[in-house]
């Protein structure tokens, strides 16, 4: 399959990759860019583990083409944290015990701070809805509510 | 493998003497909320090629043929793994040594037994290449027609269930009980076929070194993973170095090693390059087990009083074809509530699936909610409120074995979440009470119990010249924060304070740390680290008290205490020396010790050992359309001792959740014609999403328990779920009138 060229600029850094038409976004990150943070649960877009923020927006990678990314600015989970510093998503999700097995974690954080920036993190009722595209088979909800809630207040502060 | 949690983390929790108890943040946190978490498939060797399953798409029959030269001819594709070029085993993938060594399918012939079973492995350039080589195989098949339900096959006593209790168990005259009795219900009740679904799928990075093996895959258990490869390849244990240091959940789908991460090794071997093989979601509906599907039915006497006067309680499950799994479900009638009889009794049918597996309290769960059903029903017969009936049989003594607790807090649990649940103003009768809205409201109850599991486990602790500690087991941290409690029992154990040990697990070249399942991983590797630490000490202590210099001479190993990095006489606190001084004086650089973790057999004759719970549910139904959404979940827990109750609240809240889903999600559907599962997918098969989660509360339970093991802890991993279900259950009938006799409760149940 012939390859094309792809522009990427992730994190803040530009990339430039030759991928076939059919690779995703998800396995570029992963397997051509060693970005590893971004997770694969089902490859079908039902999970939510492979949120990354694309333009700002959250966007599930696994059921984009990387192709389709090209000139956009794409944020993964590697990208969150500044200078060692966490975001305050980040911070609360640890504080909050929001994650067990963290295999949907870095979705799970992308999502919610797309929730708060989307202004949809008004109330518990709201972040459960909004949220409510990432699974969690440990069942760490409650925790990633009271997280997001968190995270929500600092950043409005 | 030593984790890095330099940065920014602030020891938030910081504190004097005892590190366990503390609710630390998890020490791997910083890992998993930046995306640096190293997860198996995130492993990328030098010169590794991807390995994609083709799997069947038949329930049973026979793989007639494979379009390989297709495959091949795909740009990228390496190299197509069929039963004709699989490189050769040391042992039979079907052999079984032993009731724990479950069958595999290996590509040992062109045999298809269940659903997506491995018929061929493609392996590529590219994940894409193989992707769409597996694609172009385009099998074709001879079938035969599929046996998928309870009563498409003949029916048998199993030689065993569970781990090997017996199928059938008696104790007292059931049904003389049962003819004495004032009141008798009877009850059958269904639940599903369940999969695991772990957010991380299976996954392997396999490469070879001559007859050396690096591997990279989760695994619940790595000594017996490894014990399984030496087997299967004929290799040394030492040779094969496991490591896992995170799994992306497990839930019991990754205790034994399974068939397709062996292929992963095997696809390795044959191109003799690393290999990368992960499941693909629909592929886990197979080959790495499943929780059978049961139909239970209750039989209960009642006197006068609504005194249980008999139980019985038969269960009939399914295992494969070709392997033996027994989901033990009636045996959850073992210990909850007194009766002068009890039988629990089993049989069970071969289907065309997987072969069933440990899922989360296999057995418990499953049991569970058709005894707590039929409990609220034996209720309910009697006139009774739910929760007084459970305390009118409170087993003061293990109903089965008349042996007495080692502890059981249950009456507490009960009270404590009653009261915060509100449960004092609960009518009666069902489809009274409604909300704002208009919405049949209901309340019900569950008790949950599970038992205090021990295995064996071995730990090896180090302190250093610097005075620094060092702890290594092989542990397994699936989520349940093996990486921080057992670094907690680890400071103790060592009498250090937490940032003063290195703690390393996660790695199969470290002390065996026995299995991270049965909710007795941190009882089990805890007292190896604990007695690890003990053992240590007691060597510096030597060193002290034996020597003239010391400011410790003369006191013996008993008449000193371990803390902060020095040791004191107990007699005369300020008499004491630091470590470092001591190992100095000695000469030395560092000193080891080794401890070992299993259950104590005099004990465990004596006494039964279990952790309790109460569960009390609110439900909410539309009247008109019968959608039901949980609203209130409130549970309280006596597990013994808490090492960090952070965590421990987490691991009840994700149990909890799991029961809702069991009551009301959860069911993989198979089609009658096929044998094929119709749902194998996340959008399909449902589990709970953040939406259906309700506001949910743990209360903790106090309980000191000096008989299960010298820390006292039992296990909280998988009793949340066991209680939950049928409270659920019970709140719904409370709320519509209407008894749920199978699961996950459907609308159209509920509008009959």
């Amino acid at each position: 399959m012939t390859k094309i060229p792809v522009h990427l600029d992730i994190n803040g850094t530009h990339h430039h990759l030759e991928l076939e038409p059919r690779v995703t976004l998800l396995d570029a990150l992963r397997d051509r860019l060693g970005l590893t943070g971004t997770k694969k649960g089902c490859d079908h877009g039902q999970c939510g583990a492979c949120t990354v923020h694309v333009d700002g927006e959250r966007v599930l990678a696994c059921l984009t083409l990387a192709a389709q990314t090209e000139g956009r600015t794409i944020t993964t989970i590697e990208g969150l944290a500044r200078e060692g510093e966490l975001h305050p998503v980040q911070a609360a999700f640890l504080e909050q015990d929001a994650f067990q097995c963290g295999y949907c974690t870095p979705g799970q954080i992308m999502s919610a701070v797309a929730c708060i920036r989307e202004g949809h993190a008004g109330s518990d009722e709201e972040i459960r809805e909004y949220m409510a595209g990432n699974l969690c088979r440990c069942g760490a909800y409650p925790h990633i509510v009271a997280a997001v809630r968190q995270a929500a207040l600092e950043v409005a502060s | 493998m030593t984790l890095e949690l330099s940065l920014n983390q602030q020891p938030a929790h910081t504190r004097q003497g005892s590190s366990i108890g503390q609710p630390l943040t998890r020490r791997d946190g910083f890992l998993k909320v930046t995306g640096a978490a190293r997860y198996a498939a995130d492993n990328h060797p030098s010169g590794m090629l991807y390995a994609v399953l083709a799997v069947s798409s038949i329930a049973r029959g026979r793989v007639a043929a494979l379009d390989v030269e297709a495959a091949k001819a795909h740009k990228g594709v390496v190299e197509v793994m069929t039963p004709r070029n699989r490189p050769a085993l040391a042992a039979d993938p079907d052999a079984k040594d032993h009731p724990f060594m479950f069958r595999l399918d290996l590509l040992q012939n062109e045999e298809v037994r269940y659903p997506n079973q491995t018929i061929a492995v493609v392996i590529a350039e590219t994940l894409e290449a193989a992707t769409e080589g597996a694609a172009l195989l385009s099998p074709r098949y001879e079938a035969l027609p599929a046996r998928v339900g309870l009563d498409d096959a003949e029916s048998f006593v199993p030689r065993g269930v569970g781990v090997g209790n017996p199928a059938v168990q008696h104790k007292g005259d059931v049904e003389a009980g049962l003819k004495s009795a004032k009141t008798r219900i009877e009850a059958t009740y269904e639940t599903p076929a369940q999969y695991h679904n772990a957010m991380e799928p299976h996954a392997i990075v396999a490469a070879w070194d001559g007859d050396k093996l690096s591997i990279d895959t989760p695994s619940q258990g790595l000594a017996m993973a490894q014990g399984r490869i030496s087997g299967l390849f004929g290799i040394a244990p030492q040779n094969i170095h496991i490591r896992s240091p995170f799994l992306g959940g497990g839930f019991g789908s990754k205790g034994m090693i399974s068939g397709p991460q062996v292929l992963g090794v095997l696809a390795a071997r044959l191109v003799g390059r690393p290999v990368k093989l992960v499941l693909r979601r629909e592929q886990m509906y197979g080959p790495v087990g499943h929780r059978a599907p049961t139909r239970q039915t209750l039989r209960m006497g009642m006197d006068g009083e609504g005194r249980l006067t008999a139980i019985h309680h038969h269960a009939k499950t399914a295992s494969s074809t070709f392997d033996d799994f027994f989901e033990p479900a009636a045996d959850a009638s073992h210990t909850l509530y007194a009766s002068p009889a009890i039988t629990t009794s089993h049989e069970a049918v071969r289907l065309d699936t997987g072969t069933p597996l440990f899922m989360r309290a296999p057995g418990e769960a499953t049991g569970s909610i058709a005894l707590e059903s039929a409990i609220d029903e034996a209720a309910h017969a009697c006139g009774m409120d739910p929760l007084e009936f459970r305390l009118r049989n409170y087993a003061e003594v293990e109903p089965m074995t008349g042996k007495p607790f080692s502890s059981k807090a249950l009456r507490e649990c009960y009270s404590q979440a009653a009261k915060a649940f509100g449960w004092a103003s609960r009518p009666l009768q069902p489809r009274l009470m409604r909300d704002a809205d208009g919405f049949l409201t209901g309340w019900g109850v569950g008790t949950a119990t599970f038992p205090a599991i021990m295995f064996q486990a071995e730990a090896r602790a180090v302190l250093k010249a610097d005075g620094s500690g060092l702890m290594e087991t092989g542990a397994q941290d699936m989520g349940q924060g093996a990486w921080t409690a057992f670094a907690q029992i680890a400071a103790d154990g060592l009498g250090l304070d937490i940032d003063q040990v290195d703690f390393r697990a996660g790695s199969s070249d470290l002390p065996n740390a026995g299995i991270a399942g049965g909710s007795g991983h941190t009882a089990t590797a805890g007292m190896a680290i604990h007695n690890a630490g003990a053992a240590v000490i007691a060597r510096l202590a030597d060193l002290a008290t034996g020597n003239e210099a010391s400011p410790l001479f003369g006191a013996d190993n008993e008449g000193v205490v371990a803390r902060g990095g020095r040791l004191y006489r107990r007699d005369d606190e300020n008499r004491s020396e630091s470590y470092a001084e001591i190992l100095t004086r000695a000469g030395l650089t560092e000193i080891e010790g080794h401890g070992k973790g299993a259950p104590d057999a005099a004990s465990q004759e004596t006494y039964a050992k279990h952790a309790h719970g109460a569960v009390f549910a609110e439900v909410k139904v539309d009247p008109d359309f019968g959608q039901i959404r949980v609203t209130r979940l409130v549970g309280a827990f006596a597990a013994g001792r808490v090492i960090n109750p952070r965590l421990v609240r987490s691991q009840y809240y994700g149990g909890m959740i799991w029961g809702v889903s069991f009551a009301l999600h959860e069911e993989a559907i198979t089609d009658r014609r096929s044998g094929r599962i119709q749902n194998a997918n996340l959008a399909e098969y449902h589990v709970p999403v953040n939406a259906d989660v309700p506001s949910v509360e743990a209360i903790l339970i106090h309980e000191d328990d000096p008989y299960v093991n010298a820390l006292g802890i039992k296990g909280v991993g998988e009793i949340g779920i066991i209680g939950t279900a049928g409270a659920v259950a019970n709140a719904v009938w409370h709320a519509t009138g209407v008894r749920p006799r199978r699961f996950p409760i459907r609308i159209e149940d509920l509008l009959g």
